[in-house]
């Protein structure tokens, strides 16, 4: 069930990815509608970070192409918002929390120039949204993890973006946090802005998202949440049946062969 | 004396010329180093340092001379080749980051030695003074070679302030910086440079083998004593001048004395002092700060004590002996001891013959420690549905935590309680 759509904001085409040789994304394919607050649900080690990054130009692509509003990365840079999974980064670096925040407004200021005034004050706007304004002069080293992930959000929300991708936003924070992150990003949705987010837990797909990315290795299903996420789709998700296609990653990576051509 | 004034007015313009090297070397390593440290990239600098010496040797052998540029340009080269390699192997091949920096660093050593040793034995006549670069010798910062390490020091300083935010982006988040589209291969390159610049002019001053500690070190020290990025380059430029200025007096005074060694000598001083005793990171400060919590909690048991007693006997400035205070409270002897001598000293309790009795104050004490008790007792049992024998432990710490402002709300939210989950009287504030 891969539902393709006219005019995305995203679109994906016949993508493979690999590591080390070993291929962790095979012939993914598929488009997501402006507008949408997207899931990306799978298993661990599914291959959902890795679709993000591949997004976002991050690893280098066997085959295939993505396109975001039609045009090449390069080209939508600035409308682009980007939250890496939390443990990404090293939080004992010595920084503030208003100095994160100021980071996503560095591609507006261009090289040499120093944060405005302006930029402050978008940055402490983007942290009253989450509620983190009142540590804006905070170690970063000395939040919560809610509390870092709110950070991270702040900085995205200061780029003004147009899409968002956000890579397991809601791993390891309390239920507030979840509550006001998802509350946001619904906000954002309503305004007309794309937000694809890497989720894990399918309680909440339901409430959270209304359209869903099914992905192991593959994409499985791509669609409207009611279309796609079903008992049957999840099955196949979930189940066993893809120890086979990793298997078989696992031969390619000892062959030393590359799992498509580059073309 | 003599000697300092000699020195600081600058007596001989040689001293002037040493000190102003010494010190632009030193300050443009520091501020480099804080991005190799905070980028957990400190051996590559180890790296860099013991890389660069096959390529002044390449490059005097080539040119037969000892300009300083061209022994910097062969420098930077092989400095840089050697981070490329380094990245290659790790890259490429299965070994770790870590083995990859010994194998990279042995390698490039062992071959500027063999061609050194070469040199030396070749019997060139201008070749004296090429081994300055192993040991270092900041003494000889004079005419062209200051000039030299001045610019590359200055330039040095001059990119990291244009390039501050982004490098410091780079080093935080490199995949947000990437993707918001900054150039972080050139930026990274910029950097790499830099850092290989300070280096080979650092090198100049203390040597190859001490450069990566003047490159780390003043960096270290400066993250004991701020969480800003920026405070810790000034911090770490201020440690690094303040080594080189030191130096640079050592051995004017002292002649037999390196300037060179002692530098890295006082960097690691201020470094060991920094681990220490800075606020909110030293050791020594933050033993002390739990030392005077132990005390603080310790006079206040002792006056929560006293006061319950007080309450049995409903007479609170009756005298007690101190064995007596062990019946409302265990405490060790040597506790009691200090503890009332505390107290007494404070004027929070007073000596009467072999026993103690409390003062008003100390009585307000004990009642005030005693009332937060058993308040937050009652909060715990209301508020959090904790069974009452289990909620004393709790209120034992908070009750020295609690403060006015806290107590008020909390009178407030419990609607002044009078007695608490053990129907004991919860006093009232006065
Ligand atoms: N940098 C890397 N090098 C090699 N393999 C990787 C790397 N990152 C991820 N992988 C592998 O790729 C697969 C997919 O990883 P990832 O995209 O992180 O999964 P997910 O985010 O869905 O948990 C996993 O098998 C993982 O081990
Ligand atoms: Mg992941």
């Amino acid at each position: 069930m891969i539902q393709q759509v006219e005019n995305p904001a995203l679109e994906i085409h016949d993508l493979t990815v690999s590591y080390d040789k070993k291929p962790v994304l095979w012939g993914v394919d598929l488009t997501i509608p402006k507008g949408a607050l997207c899931g990306i649900i799978g298993p661990n080690g599914a291959g959902k970070s890795t679709l993000i990054k591949s997004i976002m130009d991050l690893i280098p692509l066997n085959s295939g192409y993505v396109k975001l509003f039609d045009q090449e990365l390069d080209d939508v840079r600035k409308k682009i918002s980007y939250v890496p999974q939390r443990e990404s980064v090293d939080w004992d670096f010595p920084a503030s929390v208003l100095d994160v925040v100021l980071m996503g407004r560095y591609a507006q200021l261009g090289l040499f120039k120093r944060p405005r005034k302006a930029d402050r004050d978008a940055a402490l706007s983007a942290l009253e949204m989450v509620g983190m304004d009142k540590y804006a002069k905070r170690q970063i080293a000395q939040l919560s993890g809610g509390q870092q992930q709110r950070v991270f959000l702040a900085r995205a929300l200061t780029q003004n973006a147009d899409i968002y991708f956000l890579d397991e936003p809601f791993a390891g924070v309390d239920a507030a946090t979840e509550k006001a992150i998802i509350q946001i990003l619904k906000n954002l949705s309503s305004e007309g802005k794309t937000i694809v987010v890497v989720h894990h837990d399918l309680q909440s797909v339901e409430t959270y998202f209304n359209w869903v990315i099914l992905l192991n290795l593959r994409l499985v299903a791509s669609g409207p949440t009611s279309d796609v996420f079903t008992p049957q789709l999840l099955e196949e998700t979930y189940g066993g049946k893809l120890t086979l296609l990793s298997e078989v990653g696992e031969l390619v990576k000892k062959g030393g062969f590359h799992a498509r051509e580059k073309q | 004396m003599e000697t300092l004034v000699e020195f600081f007015t600058f007596e001989y313009p040689n001293i002037k010329y040493v000190v102003f090297g010494t010190i632009l070397l030193s300050i443009s390593s520091a501020v480099v180093g804080c991005f190799t440290f905070i980028k957990k990239k400190s051996l590559v600098g180890d790296v860099v340092s013991h890389a660069v010496l096959p390529g002044i040797c390449i490059s005097f052998l080539a040119s037969g001379s000892k300009d300083p540029f061209l022994l910097i340009i062969g420098a930077f080269i092989s400095g840089w080749i050697s981070i490329v390699v380094m990245d290659a192997i790790i890259r490429n091949t299965k070994i770790k980051e870590d083995a990859a920096t010994g194998l990279a660093l042995s390698v490039f050593f062992g071959v500027g030695i063999l061609l050194m040793t070469y040199i030396q034995h070749s019997g060139n006549a201008s070749q004296s003074g090429l081994d300055t670069f192993l040991f270092g010798k900041a003494a000889a910062l004079v005419g062209v070679d200051l000039l030299a390490f001045s610019i590359i020091a200055v330039i040095v300083l001059i990119v990291v302030f244009l390039f501050y935010k982004e490098f410091k982006l780079v080093s935080f988040d490199p995949q947000f910086a990437k993707v918001i589209g900054l150039p972080i291969r050139r930026l990274e390159i910029v950097l790499t440079s830099i850092t290989v610049l300070a280096v080979v002019t650092g090198i100049q001053a203390v040597g190859v083998v001490l450069m990566a500690a003047m490159l780390i070190t003043p960096a270290a020290a400066a993250r004991f004593w701020t969480n800003r990025l920026s405070r810790m380059l000034v911090i770490a430029s201020f440690f690094g001048a303040f080594a080189g200025i030191s130096g640079a007096f050592i051995s004017y005074s002292t002649p037999s004395m390196p300037t060179g060694p002692w530098m890295v000598m006082i960097l690691s001083i201020i470094a060991l002092f920094s681990f220490f005793f800075a606020p909110g990171k030293g050791i020594v400060v933050n033993q002390w700060r739990r030392f005077k919590i132990q005390r603080q909690l310790l006079e206040e048991n002792l006056l929560k004590a006293f006061f319950k007693i007080g309450e049995g006997n409903n007479d609170y400035f009756k005298e007690i002996e101190a064995n007596d205070l062990r019946l409302a409270r265990a405490f060790s002897s040597g506790q009691l001891n200090k503890g009332l001598r505390k107290l007494n000293a404070n004027g929070y309790v007073e000596r009467v013959g072999s026993a103690w009795r409390l003062s008003k104050e100390g009585h307000d004490k004990g009642k005030r420690i005693t009332r937060l008790h058993r308040l937050w007792e009652l909060y715990l049992t209301k508020y959090l549905r904790i069974a009452p024998d289990h909620v004393h432990e709790d209120a034992d710490t908070i009750e020295h935590v609690i403060t006015p402002e806290l107590e008020s709300r909390l009178e407030q939210l419990l609607d002044y309680p009078t007695a608490d989950p053990h129907q004991s009287t919860i006093p009232s504030r006065h």
